[in-house]
C-alpha cells in the first residue's frame, strides 16, 4: 500500500473476487453473509492510498454476489458516508488465470486475459498503466475488524507457533465441509477433527492437498504439520488460498494430480511455452501406467523456471508431490 | 528500440555476462547487449524492432538472486547485476522450451535455411523431441498470396505483432487458451476470406514458415538474393529478391530508411508480371494498310493482326527516321516526348536529354502533370521547392497530423503504417476527405466534407487562426511575405458561413483549426484529393498557408508533404521530364539555366516551356504535334477523357512507344520497342521523402527485350545526338554521374556512395552531407528567403451535376491495382485478389436504382459510358460514385473531364459528372485480368 501511495496520481485499485482455485470459496461465503463488512475495507483502503477508481472484478458465476453488490454499490453511492472513489463492477469469464493480478488487470481493460511479464510491476504500472493497489476480497474483509478490535483481537488466535486466524475452504471426504474459520498453524489432522466432525464412515485420511490445485499433494503421514504461509515449502508445497480438500483411502493421489493437470492445462492461458505446451504434454505422460519420472522431472525443472506467472510455475508441483509421497502409485 | 537507435545514446551499464563485465546502452535489454559482445542467447519470439514479448522462453537467462529465470529479451541489465545465459540451469529451460516447441511441428522444414527454431535446435543440439506430438490442424490455402500452415505454429505471436502493432491492421489475434491457443484471422475465418489486406508482413515475421508465400515460395531454394526497391508507390520501400532461374520467388521488405523491412501487397507479391507470357520480346512494326483508330479493344494475344515482327535495327531506324522526318520537315515543336514516372532517374534525365537536344523542343512531360503538377506549382511559388519539407516516418514526432485528400493506407500503404503507429502513440490524426477511407477509424475527427469545397474548408480554418489569435506572428513577420494579403482574403471565409458550403459543422472546422495551429508539432499530408482539380493549386496554396501563419514548418513532425504517387515520380521530374524546367527545377526561360545546358550539352536549346500532357494530346488531335516518343506511359488508359487522347495519338504520323506489354497506348504506335521491367536493370529512383535509393537487376530480359538506357541512347545517336555512355547495364553509372553534374541538390550523392549506402536523402551537397532530412529550418529557398502567402477563391469545379448528370464521379486506385493496370493486371496474386472493374456506390443510391451489390451498373457522362460491377460503399458520400481506372473493359477516363487547372496543368479527374443506370452490358474481359495469370497457375482461390 505504501508503494501505491508514493506513486504519482490517479491510482487506482483493482478487487480480486474471481475466487477460481479449485476447493476455494471463501470469499463468496464471506460476502454472501457480510457484504458491507467487505465495502467498508474497500473504501478505507482506498481512502488511505488516495484512490481515484475502484474495480470489483467478479467470478461471473457469483450471480447472487453480483446481483447484491449492485444494489448495495448503488445505495453507497445513493448515500455516500462522504467523497467516494469511482467503483466499477466488472465481470469475470470463468477464466482462471484471470485470478493472477496482471491477467487480471488486462481482462479488466478488456484483453486477452494474460499474465503480463514483471518488472514494472502493477503497483508501479498497472491497470490502465497506472499505479495499482491490488487486493483480495477476504484482505479488505478483515480490515474493518483490525480497526475496531485492534491488531490483536486478531494475533492471540494461532496454533502450533503461528498466529492469526485463516478463512479455511474445506471439501472432500470429510463429514462437515465448507468455510472453517480455524487458527493458523492448525495441522490437518486437528482440522478435520476439530472443525470437520471427522472423515466420512469408511473413510481413512490418505492424502490432502493444503492449498487447491497448484499447492501441492502431502500423504496421510505428514498430517502433523503446521498449515500456515511457510510452514509448508519445505515439503514442496503451499497453502496458496486455504482451499484443504481430503482425498480417503478410496482415492489415488496420481488420479488427483492428472485432474489438477488437465486443470492446468485447459486454463493455461496459452502465452508462454513451458506452460502451454509443457502442461499438455505433462498431462499426457500422466496418462501412462508408468510414468516416465525422469522427462516428467526434466520437464517439471523448465515449467517451475522458465514459465512466466505462478501458474505455470506451480504446475509440475502435483507431479513432483506424486513422485515423492506415493511412489508406489507411478 | 532497434540497437542502432540505442547505440545514439551514451550512458552505459556495466553487468556480468557468464562472468565478464560487459556494458550495455541505456535502455537496451540483455540480449541487446550480448549480441553486440558476440553472445548469442536463443530467441524466437523476439524480432528485432518489434516489441519484445517474452513469450517463448528460449532465451530465459539465470539472474542471480533471483527465484526463477527471466527473459533476456525483456530484462534491462542493472549495474552489477550478474546474468548466466549458458549456465546448466539456464541452458536445461532453453534446450526444454525447444524440445517441447520441437514435437509440435511437421518434420518437414517450412522455411529452409530461414526456420528459426530448427536453427535454434541446431545450434543447442537438441535433436529430436521426446514428446509426442499434438494433433495438427489443417492448412488454409485460401488466399491467393499466402498459406496459413498452423501445424507450423509455435505460437509465438510476432505475427500477431506484425499485423496489429507494426502494420496496425487489426486482423490477426490469438484465440483461444492453453494448448488451444491458435491464430486466427478476425474471427477464425479462413484467411481469404478474412478482412487481410495481404500485407505479408506476418509472413516475414514468422520464424517457421507457418506463415509463408503461398505455392511453396519457401520450398525452392534461391540462387541469388538481389536488393532493389519496390516498383510501385512512391513510398519507396527496400526490398530483396530471393530468385532462381531467372525467376522472382519472393519477395522481402529490406530495412530501408522509409519502410524498415514493411512493404504491402503489391510490392510482397505482385511482382509476377515481370514474367507474364505478354511481355513484348521483339520490335514490332505496324503492318501496312493497318488503319490507326480512337475506338479499339486491345487483345495482346492477337498482336499479329496489327503489327509484325523486325528487327532491332529495323524498328529503331524506322523510329528514328519517322521522328528525323516530322522535326526536319515540319519542326521540332511537332515532335512530343512522354517519359514515365516509373522508370528510372538516369531514364528520366537521358530521355528529357534526348527531347531537348535531338528533338530540338521542351514538348517533354509525364504522368506528373496528373498527379502533383498544381502542388508543385504551389509549392515553388509559396516556398521555392516543390519537393516535401518532412519525410512521411516524421509524423512519428508531430502532435497533430492532418491528412487531406488522400487515402494511404490503399495508395501509400507502408507510408499510411507510420501514420497509424504515430496515432498509437498519441498522435491527433484529422482526416478530411469526401470519401469515408480506412484511416478514418484511427483519426481523432474525421472531416468528411463536399467533394469540391476544399477551398471553403481550408480558408475556413484559416479564418479561425486568424480570428482566435492563434497566428505565429513571430513566424509571419520573420520567414514570410503576403501575409496582408491572406489576412484581407480570408475575412469572407468564417467557419459558420463555409459550414453549408463544405458540410462541416463550423464549431468542428473550429476545433481542428486551434488544434492544428496550437500543436507543438502539426504536419499536413496530402494526395490527388487536393490536386486533381482545376482548383488544386488553390487547395495547395491553402495548406501551405495553413503550415506559415501558424510556423508549423521547419521542425521535425511538422510541414508540408505532397504523398507522391509514382515510385519515381520525385525524381522524375527533378530530372527535368517536364516541360517547363530543366533538371533541379530550373526554369527552361531563365537565361543562365539555358546558358548552363546549353554549355552542359553543348547544344543550342529550345528557349520556351513546352506543352503539358493534357495540352500535347490537344496539339495531336489538332494536327500540330505529328510525331511522338512515348516511354513507359499509357495516356490511352490514363489521360482524362481518354477517347480523346485516343484520337489524338491515332492521328501522329510517328508514334514510337516502350514498353513492356502492348498497351492502348503501344496499340497505337507506329514502332513498339520492347523494354524492360525495373528488376531487369539497374537504376535510381528517388521516392517521396526525397531519398535517391539504389535498384539492382535481378533478372534477364525475356526473348529480345531491351533495357531502356539503351533504347533511348540508339534513338537518340540515330537522331544525330552522339553519344556514348560506357560501362555495365547500358552505361548507368555514367548517365548518373553526369546527371548529377546538373543537379546541385544531388551533388554530395556519388554513384560509388549509392552502392555503398542504397538510399542518400537530399538536399545533400557534399559527399559528406548525410543529406537533410528536414528542410527550410532557417529560410526558404525562394528569391527572399521567405515563404509567400497567396490567397485562394473558391472556384467551383468545371463540370458540377446537373438534371441530365446528377451524380459526382471520383476517381483514384485501389490497393490491389497499380495505375491502368498494366503490370498488376498481369500480376496473378493481385489479379485474383481484385480481378474485374467495380464501382463504389452508397448503399441507399444503390437502393434508389433498384440495385444491388455485384450488380451491373451503366456509368456515362457527357463524354463517355462504362458498365462494371457495383461495390456498395457506405464511405463514398450520397451522390458519389467512386471507380479505379485499372481496368481496360470499363476504363473511368473515358467519362473524365480534361478541364484543366489554370496554372499546374493538372486535369480534373476527381470530380466530373456522370449519371447512373442498372444494367448495361460488360465489355467482354480480354487476355488478362479478371483472375486469368492466377488460373494458370493450376490454384483456385477459395
Amino acid at each position: 500500500m505504501k508503494i501505491v501511495r508514493a506513486e504519482p496520481g490517479p491510482r487506482l485499485m483493482a478487487v480480486n473476487i474471481d475466487e477460481g482455485e479449485p476447493g476455494t470459496f471463501k470469499d463468496r461465503f464471506h460476502l454472501e453473509r457480510d457484504p458491507h463488512r467487505f465495502i467498508e475495507g474497500m473504501l478505507i483502503a482506498a481512502w488511505a492510498v488516495g484512490i481515484q477508481d475502484i474495480f470489483v472484478y467478479l467470478r461471473d458465476e457469483y450471480h447472487g454476489c453480483r446481483e447484491m453488490l449492485e444494489r448495495e454499490l448503488a445505495a453507497l453511492v445513493a448515500d455516500p458516508p462522504g467523497e467516494l472513489p469511482r467503483i466499477h463492477m466488472r465481470r469475470g469469464a470463468g477464466a482462471y488465470i484471470c485470478g493472477e493480478e496482471s491477467a487480471m488487470i488486462e481482462s479488466i481493460e478488456g484483453k486477452r486475459g494474460m499474465p503480463r511479464l514483471r518488472p514494472p510491476y502493477v503497483a508501479q504500472v498497472g491497470l490502465f498503466g497506472r499505479p495499482t493497489l491490488e487486493h483480495n476480497m477476504e484482505t479488505l474483509f478483515w480490515v474493518r475488524g483490525l480497526l475496531e478490535h485492534g491488531a490483536q483481537w486478531f494475533t492471540r488466535h494461532g496454533r502450533n507457533g503461528r498466529t492469526g486466524l485463516r478463512s479455511i475452504s474445506v471439501s472432500g471426504r470429510v463429514k462437515k465441509p465448507g468455510v472453517h474459520l480455524a487458527p493458523a498453524g492448525i495441522t490437518v489432522r486437528e482440522l478435520v477433527n476439530e472443525y470437520c466432525g471427522g472423515m466420512i464412515d469408511g473413510h481413512e485420511l490418505y492424502a490432502y492437498l493444503p492449498g487447491g490445485a497448484s499447492g501441492g499433494i502431502l500423504p496421510a503421514s505428514m498430517d502433523h504439520v503446521p498449515l500456515d504461509f511457510d510452514t509448508l515449502q519445505p515439503h514442496g508445497c503451499f497453502i496458496g488460498s486455504a482451499a484443504v480438500i481430503i482425498l480417503s483411502q478410496h482415492d489415488r493421489a496420481r488420479d488427483a494430480a492428472l485432474n489438477l493437470m488437465r486443470f492446468f492445462e485447459h486454463e493455461s492461458c496459452g502465452q508462454c511455452t513451458p506452460c502451454r505446451v509443457g502442461t499438455a504434454k505433462a498431462a499426457h505422460l500422466m496418462e501412462s501406467r508408468k510414468w516416465d519420472q525422469s522427462l516428467l522431472e526434466e520437464l517439471s525443472v523448465a515449467m517451475a523456471d522458465a514459465s512466466i506467472c505462478g501458474l505455470g510455475q506451480a504446475a509440475p508441483n502435483p507431479i513432483r508431490c506424486v513422485v515423492k509421497h506415493f511412489p508406489h502409485e507411478v | 528500440m532497434k540497437m542502432n537507435e540505442l547505440a545514439a545514446t551514451a550512458e552505459t551499464i556495466d553487468f556480468k555476462l557468464n562472468g565478464e563485465t560487459i556494458s550495455a546502452f541505456a535502455g537496451e535489454t540483455i540480449i541487446q547487449a550480448a549480441s553486440r559482445h558476440g553472445v548469442k542467447i536463443p530467441r524466437l519470439c523476439y524480432k528485432e524492432g518489434y516489441r519484445a514479448d517474452g513469450n517463448c522462453r528460449a532465451c530465459v537467462v539465470e539472474i542471480k538472486g533471483e527465484r526463477v529465470l527471466a527473459p533476456s529479451c525483456c530484462r534491462a541489465p542493472a549495474k552489477g547485476m550478474e546474468v548466466e545465459s549458458t549456465s546448466a540451469r539456464a541452458l536445461h529451460s532453453q534446450k526444454m522450451v525447444v524440445e517441447l516447441l520441437l514435437s509440435d511441428v511437421p518434420k518437414v522444414d517450412l522455411k529452409p535455411g530461414g526456420n528459426e527454431l530448427f536453427h535454434w535446435a541446431a545450434e543447442l543440439g537438441v535433436q529430436e523431441s521426446r514428446f509426442e506430438a499434438r494433433s495438427q490442424p489443417k492448412c488454409d490455402i485460401s488466399h491467393p498470396a499466402m498459406d496459413v500452415n498452423l501445424d507450423a505454429c509455435i505460437q509465438c505471436t510476432r505475427c500477431v505483432r506484425a499485423c496489429r502493432e507494426e502494420q496496425v491492421n487489426d486482423v490477426i489475434g490469438y484465440a483461444f487458451r492453453g494448448d488451444q491457443s491458435k491464430i486466427v484471422f478476425d474471427f477464425d475465418d479462413p484467411m481469404g476470406a478474412s478482412t487481410c489486406v495481404a500485407c505479408g508482413e506476418c509472413v516475414q515475421a514468422c520464424p517457421t514458415g507457418a506463415l509463408a508465400p503461398a505455392r511453396h515460395a519457401y520450398a525452392v531454394k534461391a540462387d541469388k538474393k538481389v536488393d532493389s526497391v519496390c516498383p510501385f508507390c512512391g513510398v519507396g520501400c527496400q526490398l530483396t529478391y530471393h530468385v532462381k532461374d531467372n525467376k522472382i520467388l519472393h519477395v522481402e521488405g529490406r530495412d530501408g530508411p522509409s519502410n524498415h523491412e514493411r512493404l504491402c501487397v503489391k510490392g510482397r507479391f505482385g511482382f509476377d508480371y515481370v514474367s507474364h507470357e505478354q511481355r513484348l520480346t521483339k520490335p514490332l512494326i505496324r503492318k501496312a494498310g493497318v488503319p490507326k483508330t480512337g475506338e479499339f479493344t486491345v487483345d495482346p494475344t492477337r498482336w499479329s493482326d496489327v503489327f509484325r515482327e523486325a528487327s532491332w535495327e529495323e524498328a529503331l531506324e524506322l523510329a528514328a527516321s519517322g521522328l528525323k522526318r516530322v522535326r526536319d520537315t515540319v519542326g521540332p515543336q511537332a515532335l512530343a516526348g512522354f517519359g514515365s514516372a516509373k522508370g528510372s532517374n538516369e531514364e528520366a534525365y537521358l530521355f528529357q536529354k534526348l527531347v531537348r537536344t535531338g528533338f530540338g523542343t521542351n514538348n517533354v512531360d509525364h504522368c506528373t502533370r496528373l498527379c502533383h503538377a498544381s502542388s508543385v506549382v504551389a509549392l515553388l511559388e509559396g516556398i521555392g521547392s516543390g519537393a516535401v519539407s518532412n519525410q512521411v516516418s516524421d509524423v512519428a514526432h508531430a502532435e497533430v497530423i492532418f491528412l487531406i485528400g488522400a487515402n494511404p493506407t490503399s495508395n501509400h500503404p507502408v507510408a499510411a503504417t507510420w501514420i497509424k503507429n504515430a496515432v498509437e502513440r498519441g498522435a491527433k490524426l484529422i482526416v478530411a476527405d469526401p470519401r469515408r477511407n480506412d484511416l478514418a477509424r484511427h483519426s481523432w475527427r474525421f472531416l468528411q466534407f463536399t467533394a469540391d469545397m476544399d477551398v471553403a474548408l481550408l480558408n475556413a480554418m484559416i479564418f479561425t487562426i486568424i480570428e482566435e489569435g492563434l497566428v505565429d506572428e513571430e513566424f509571419v513577420r520573420q520567414r514570410t511575405s503576403n501575409y496582408e494579403a491572406l489576412r484581407e482574403n480570408a475575412k469572407d471565409f468564417s467557419p459558420e458561413k463555409m459550414a453549408p458550403l463544405c458540410g462541416i459543422p463550423a464549431a468542428t472546422i473550429r476545433e481542428v483549426a486551434r488544434a492544428y495551429a496550437t500543436s507543438k508539432g502539426s504536419m499536413i499530408l496530402w494526395g490527388m484529393g487536393i490536386s486533381q482539380h482545376v482548383h488544386g493549386t488553390d487547395n495547395a496554396r491553402c495548406l501551405i498557408a495553413l503550415s506559415l501563419m501558424t510556423g508549423q514548418i521547419g521542425r521535425p513532425g511538422t510541414g508540408l508533404h505532397p504523398l507522391r504517387g509514382q515510385n519515381n515520380v520525385q525524381g522524375a521530374s527533378d530530372a527535368g521530364l517536364i516541360p517547363m524546367m530543366y533538371p533541379d527545377y530550373q526554369r527552361v526561360d531563365n537565361p543562365a539555366a539555358i546558358e548552363r545546358f546549353e554549355k552542359f550539352w553543348g547544344r543550342t536549346l529550345d528557349h520556351k516551356p513546352g506543352l503539358t500532357v493534357v495540352e500535347i494530346m490537344d496539339a495531336a488531335c489538332e494536327g500540330r504535334i505529328k510525331g511522338m516518343y512515348v516511354m513507359g506511359e499509357n495516356p490511352a488508359m490514363s489521360d482524362p477523357n481518354a477517347s480523346h487522347a485516343r484520337e489524338g495519338l491515332a492521328a501522329l504520323d510517328m508514334l514510337v512507344v516502350q514498353d513492356i506489354f502492348l498497351t492502348e497506348t503501344a496499340y497505337l504506335a507506329d514502332v513498339v520497342l520492347p523494354a524492360s521491367a525495373w528488376p531487369e536493370k539497374a537504376g535510381t529512383v528517388s521516392n517521396t521523402d526525397r531519398m535517391v535509393q539504389l535498384g539492382k537487376r535481378a533478372l534477364d530480359m525475356p526473348g529480345d527485350a531491351r533495357q531502356d538506357l539503351w533504347i533511348i541512347q540508339q534513338l537518340a545517336n540515330r537522331l544525330g545526338c552522339g553519344w556514348s555512355y560506357a560501362g555495365e547495364e547500358s552505361g548507368v553509372a555514367e548517365v548518373y554521374e553526369e546527371m548529377r553534374q546538373a543537379m546541385n541538390s544531388i551533388s554530395g550523392i556519388t554513384w560509388d556512395r549509392l552502392q555503398a549506402q542504397s538510399s542518400v536523402t537530399y538536399p545533400c551537397r557534399t559527399e559528406e552531407d548525410p543529406g537533410q532530412p528536414v528542410v527550410f529550418t532557417e529560410n526558404f529557398p525562394t528569391a527572399d528567403g521567405r515563404g509567400k502567402f497567396v490567397p485562394a477563391d473558391i472556384i467551383p469545379a468545371n463540370e458540377r451535376p446537373d438534371a441530365e448528370y446528377p451524380f459526382i464521379l471520383i476517381t483514384g486506385r485501389q490497393l490491389e491495382h497499380w495505375h491502368t493496370g498494366s503490370m498488376t493486371r498481369r500480376a496473378s496474386v493481385l489479379d485474383a485478389l481484385e480481378p474485374r472493374a467495380v464501382c463504389s456506390v452508397h448503399p441507399l443510391d444503390l437502393d434508389a436504382i433498384g440495385a444491388q451489390p455485384g450488380d451491373t451498373l451503366t456509368v456515362a457522362s457527357r463524354r463517355g459510358e462504362i458498365a462494371l460491377a457495383a461495390r456498395a460503399d457506405d464511405g463514398t458520400p450520397r451522390g458519389t460514385v467512386f471507380i479505379p481506372f485499372a481496368y481496360y473493359e470499363a476504363a473511368a477516363n473515358l467519362l473524365t473531364n480534361a478541364a484543366l487547372d489554370p496554372f499546374g496543368k493538372i486535369a480534373e479527374v476527381k470530380y466530373c459528372a456522370v449519371k447512373l443506370r442498372r444494367g448495361g452490358e460488360l465489355q467482354a474481359l480480354g487476355s488478362y485480368g479478371g483472375g486469368q495469370s492466377f488460373e494458370e497457375k493450376g490454384v483456385t482461390p477459395a
